[in-house]
């Protein structure tokens, strides 16, 4: 910040040195940065397997599952949207891939790029409702939801006859399929999940998109107000579809994972998840208004679950707990976020 | 303002009346129209902006003034009349259309994003970028710079052009939407009752760069239900009440008290004094309305050189 006066002009007085520290405290995923901090010693201190390299990987395997899934919603959060469909949406891209293969004797990775389609297609319908019909993205998501619960319910039954998808382990295609989105690879001794990869990936790209392309500025704008956005020519309507199919192809990516970890898929799997992904954006520093956030918050957030999660049984207490803890952690994130935020604005 | 009186004077020479559209005016609309519904918002208005001219819209609220820049603006469509740009007939369906053909418009609650930083505010909708295909990225140092360089030659000086918009005072916003209209080339300037929130002091800057958009040659349109802050940068008065033209006048041919008068109305003066008085307000304000009112009537009487050109 202060780079931009002193090339300008030598010194501005007006304003009073920041030093580095000050100037990250503006940023949106500082508190969770902190409470990430907080929690990793916590549960290193109580647990000597916590801190082991194979304990480190699964629990960073752990919050790739829900980091894949948070680089979008925490996109479609500052774009000022909600998902709630995403939880369900995640199984029935990887219901689409499987039955679609099983059901013609299909070469998988055709399922799989139908699954991408089906994907992008769920993101497009929920954006596009929603700027016909100007209703809160929270209705018309829930009704996707409900539907989306009951289709994978319906068909998977209908075309399979069980709860959950048949077996395509053997299908030409799946050992590919399965070195892609589920496998791993050995560091140090150590096999780090693909996923992790992937979501690395996802939010350096994220990253990029938010804060060094005109489509970033869009998803703020659009988030922060998107009257004003409308009337200096952004195309919001464009820019909101756009990230309801971002949301769609980060479910594609996990549901194929899910998938492929295994060789078939429950059917009533995925409800309750959606929150979980809305509670790492939030712990992230995601504003609920829109308009305020940061991809590299949402992952924080992923890995504050991804830590509580496992650490929770790497210091042996009974895991009924967890959603006790995971709750705490959303109340305190939050306020710690909020104070953060004030006193950055303050100075 | 001397130095500009003679540009002036030849602007105003080749000017005819819009209805005869001879000359080719920058922007014109002729008998425009607006309903919604059963509700007419809008009705045969004719005004015209030029080059280095400013258009003042005058009108109490409620008077179609923001019915009229809307459309204009392109957020709006009107149902009769034609909108010229350039003598060409146009429709505009949406803001870019208008942003397209040159038209940018300030609003009153001035199309800003609060928690964005100034300079992606200033560039928002229009990102300078680099590179190619997919790798196109936004030039940030060299949108930093240019939004401190165009707002440091309309005279405001920031501090810091990373801070948020909302932390600007009102006064400081308009100039930068103002600044991001005359940088992004726009010919046509609507500014929506810019000084309507502003203490008198603001007021003032924001006036002045009215009159800097328009030395650098835009055509101004400005807003407003003050005639005290019209009448020293307007040029043209286009005054509305309920949705009508009551009055299009030049600068020559009336005075403030007349443009004063011609928006109160005598009769709606008279009443509030009688009004205050009855309810005993303080004598001196009474007392101040009452010239008012004398002042109006006065000017009533003797019309002197204002003469509408179309009623």
């Amino acid at each position: 910040m202060t780079q931009v006066a002193v090339q300008l002009k030598p010194v501005d007085e007006r304003i009073a040195r920041q030093n580095p520290f000050q100037k990250l405290l503006g940023r949106p995923e500082v508190g969770a940065l902190v409470g990430a901090i907080v929690l990793f010693i916590f549960f290193a201190s109580v647990s000597q397997t916590f801190i082991q390299p194979a304990s480190f990987a699964t629990v960073l395997y752990g919050s790739s599952t829900i980091g894949i899934m948070a680089v979008g919603v925490s996109l479609l959060m500052i774009g000022g949207e909600f998902d709630l469909s995403t939880g369900v949406a995640v199984i029935s891209s990887a219901l689409t891939a499987s039955m679609f293969s099983w059901y013609f004797s299909m070469n998988v990775w055709v399922g799989v790029v139908l699954a991408l389609l089906v994907s992008l297609g769920i993101g497009f319908i929920n954006g596009w409702i929603l700027m016909k019909t100007k209703l809160p993205s929270f209705i018309v998501t829930l009704a996707t939801f409900l539907m989306l619960t009951g289709l994978n319910l319906g068909l998977t039954r209908m075309i399979g006859g069980g709860v959950s998808s048949p077996s395509i382990s053997n299908m030409d295609g799946y050992k590919s399929a399965q070195a892609v989105f589920s496998s791993s690879v050995t560091i140090g001794g150590v096999a780090v999940n693909n996923t992790v990869f992937i979501w690395i990936a996802l939010v350096a790209l994220a990253s990029w998109v938010l804060l060094r392309t005109k489509v970033g500025n869009w998803i703020f704008a659009v988030g922060g107000d998107a009257n004003a956005a409308r009337a200096v020519g952004v195309p919001v309507k464009a820019t909101k579809i756009g990230l309801f199919m971002a949301v769609g192809f980060c479910g594609w990516v996990l549901g194929m994972h899910n998938l492929f970890a295994f060789d078939a898929v429950q059917s009533g799997e995925g409800v309750g998840n959606e929150f979980l992904y809305i509670i790492a954006a939030v712990i992230g520093g995601c504003l609920l208004t829109g308009g305020y956030g940061s991809a590299v918050g949402g992952a924080i957030g992923a890995f504050i679950f991804g830590m509580a999660n496992k650490g929770i049984v790497y210091a042996q207490w009974n895991p009924d707990w967890f959603k006790f803890f995971l709750g705490l952690m959303l109340l305190l994130a939050t306020i710690v976020n909020l104070i953060v935020k004030r006193r950055a604005e303050l100075k | 303002m001397n130095s500009e009186a003679i540009d002036q004077q030849t602007l105003l020479k080749n000017e005819k009346d819009p209805l005869t559209h001879t000359p080719v005016h920058l922007l014109s609309l002729e008998g425009v129209g607006k309903h919604y519904g059963n509700i007419v918002a809008l009705r045969d208005v004719t005004m015209a902006v030029d080059n280095g001219r400013v258009t003042c819209v005058l009108g109490d609220n409620g008077a179609g003034k923001s019915t009229l820049i809307k459309i204009i603006a392109g957020l709006h469509q009107h149902d009769e009349g034609t909108l010229n740009i350039m003598g060409e007939e146009r429709k505009f369906n949406s803001p870019r259309d208008a942003l397209d053909a040159g038209i940018a418009t300030v609003y009153q609650d001035l199309a800003v994003v609060p928690l964005m930083p100034i300079w992606r505010n200033f560039f928002l909708g229009s990102e300078l970028t680099s590179g190619f295909g997919p790798f196109k990225s936004m030039d940030v140092q060299k949108m930093k710079d240019i939004t401190k360089k165009e707002l440091a030659e309309m005279g405001i000086d920031l501090r810091d052009v990373e801070q948020p918009i909302g932390q600007l005072s009102g006064g400081e916003r308009q100039c930068v939407a103002i600044a991001r209209a005359v940088y992004f080339g726009a010919k046509v300037l609507i500014l929506d009752e810019p000084t309507a929130a502003l203490g008198v002091k603001q007021s003032g800057v924001v006036l002045r760069y009215i009159l800097q958009a328009r030395d650098r040659g835009l055509g101004v349109i400005f807003i407003t239900h003050n005639p005290h802050h019209a009448f020293p940068v307007g040029d043209r008065f286009l005054l509305l009440k309920r949705g009508k033209s009551i009055g299009y006048y030049d600068k020559k041919d009336i005075s403030l008290d007349e443009l004063t008068a011609q928006m109160a109305g005598g009769a709606e003066l008279a009443e509030l004094a009688h009004e205050l008085e009855q309810l005993g307000g303080h004598s001196d304000v009474i007392k101040e309305v009452q010239a008012e009112v004398a002042d109006v009537a006065y000017s009533a009487e003797t019309p002197g050189n204002s003469s509408p050109r179309h009623v």
